[in-house]
């Protein structure tokens, strides 16, 4: 069971950072990018637990929590840029 | 010292304890015990980020207000879900003010992030005197009742939990 | 049993990140292109996260709960981005496609 979902399941995720990479490269506006990058990030997370399933190994949990950290701060401040000009105030 | 001063934030102590033994992934006595001492020195150290001390007036409201808030999340993935998968053109996209009677901080945040994960909703903004809320809906024929609907399904329980 | 849960879990989570993205491939203007990952890549994340905390706790060492941290975060930090990333769109006044006539938005900073 696990062996035939588990394909399925990496494509599926494949074809979604797919799309948001062309989204990223496509804009148009900034906005636009910097969703990308953040779906980008979320994303990023689902294929590093799918492997850590895939592989049998908890080590990946430790690099998800972390992209989900710095994605988070990464999101927030490239939104302030844009609200306010300037990240440090 | 009174106890007030020695645990400012009574809430945030178990919270803490239980983030650091969910990080560990473990239960042993060692960790139970840095962990409590993390969740006690924590909130003692950082106690002029926290002005406001959060009080949950009602705490069955409160969990009556996250199984309607889980079950509502699953409902409105679907709803999008199938919006996404039609056809573009026939979406109806709207923004819709909503008038606010929260007034703290903590409340107005939790209904905004509530709005977020619910029915074809995001909240773009507050206006500068906290009176409207601005939302964006997804798929909106009848925006007066996307606004009726979120004040009575998520404001008035949060009014009541953090409000009354 | 389990293993069915799993494949279901798995499945669902692939598929709502799948849509998220789909949605944020093709929809028209940026408002509308928020909505999917907000809330479908994040439940779709959420249910993968759930699978693999069955999954570890199911291989026998234990109980894993740690993926429930990463599900709370991304449940409490994908409305603030989203929140933001509105605001900034407001700001930067993009332009809005199939728009009704009740819109009452001005640039209020």
């Amino acid at each position: 069971m696990m062996a035939i979902v588990i394909p399925i399941a990496f494509a599926l995720v494949a074809a979604a950072v797919a799309m948001t990479f062309w989204r990223l490269l496509r804009g148009p506006s900034a906005p636009d990018r910097i969703l990308a990058l953040d779906t980008l990030y979320v994303n990023t997370i689902a294929l590093l637990v799918l492997l850590g399933i895939h592989l049998d190994s908890p080590l990946y949990f430790e690099a998800a929590l972390l992209i989900a950290l710095m994605g988070f701060v990464g999101t927030v401040a490239l939104c302030k840029y844009l609200l306010r000009g300037d990240i440090i105030e | 010292m009174s106890a007030r001063r020695l645990l400012p934030h009574p809430l945030l102590t178990p919270i803490l304890a239980a983030v650091w033994l969910l990080l560990n992934n473990s239960l042993a006595p060692g960790h139970v015990v840095l962990g409590l001492l993390l969740g006690w020195l924590i909130p003692l150290f950082t106690l002029r980020f926290w002005p406001e001390t959060v009080r949950i007036r009602k705490p069955r409201v409160l969990i009556r207000f996250l199984a309607v808030f889980i079950l509502d999340v699953f409902l409105a993935n679907l709803v999008v879900a199938r919006r996404i998968l039609g056809s573009p053109d026939r979406l109806r996209p709207a923004f819709i003010e909503v008038p606010l009677e929260l007034e703290s901080d903590l409340a107005i945040s939790f209904l905004a992030n509530t709005i977020c994960l619910t029915p074809g909703t995001v909240s773009a903004r507050l206006s500068p005197d906290r009176r409207t809320l601005l939302v964006h809906a997804l798929d909106a024929p009848d925006p007066d009742a996307v606004r009726a609907d979120i004040k009575a399904r998520y404001e008035a329980p949060l009014k009541e939990v953090f409000e009354s | 049993m389990l293993e069915y849960l799993l494949a279901f879990l798995i499945l669902a989570g692939a598929v709502f990140t799948f849509i998220g993205s789909l949605g944020l491939a093709r929809l028209r203007d940026f408002y509308t292109r928020l909505h999917g990952p907000t809330k479908a890549t994040t439940l779709g994340v959420g249910c993968l996260l759930i699978a693999s905390s069955v999954f570890f706790t199911s291989q026998g060492n234990g109980a894993s709960l740690h993926e429930v941290l990463i599900t709370l975060f991304l449940f409490i930090t994908a409305p603030v981005s989203a929140h933001l990333l509105a605001k900034a769109a407001l700001h930067l006044n993009l332009p809005r496609v199939g728009e009704q006539a009740e819109a009452p938005v001005r640039r209020q900073d």
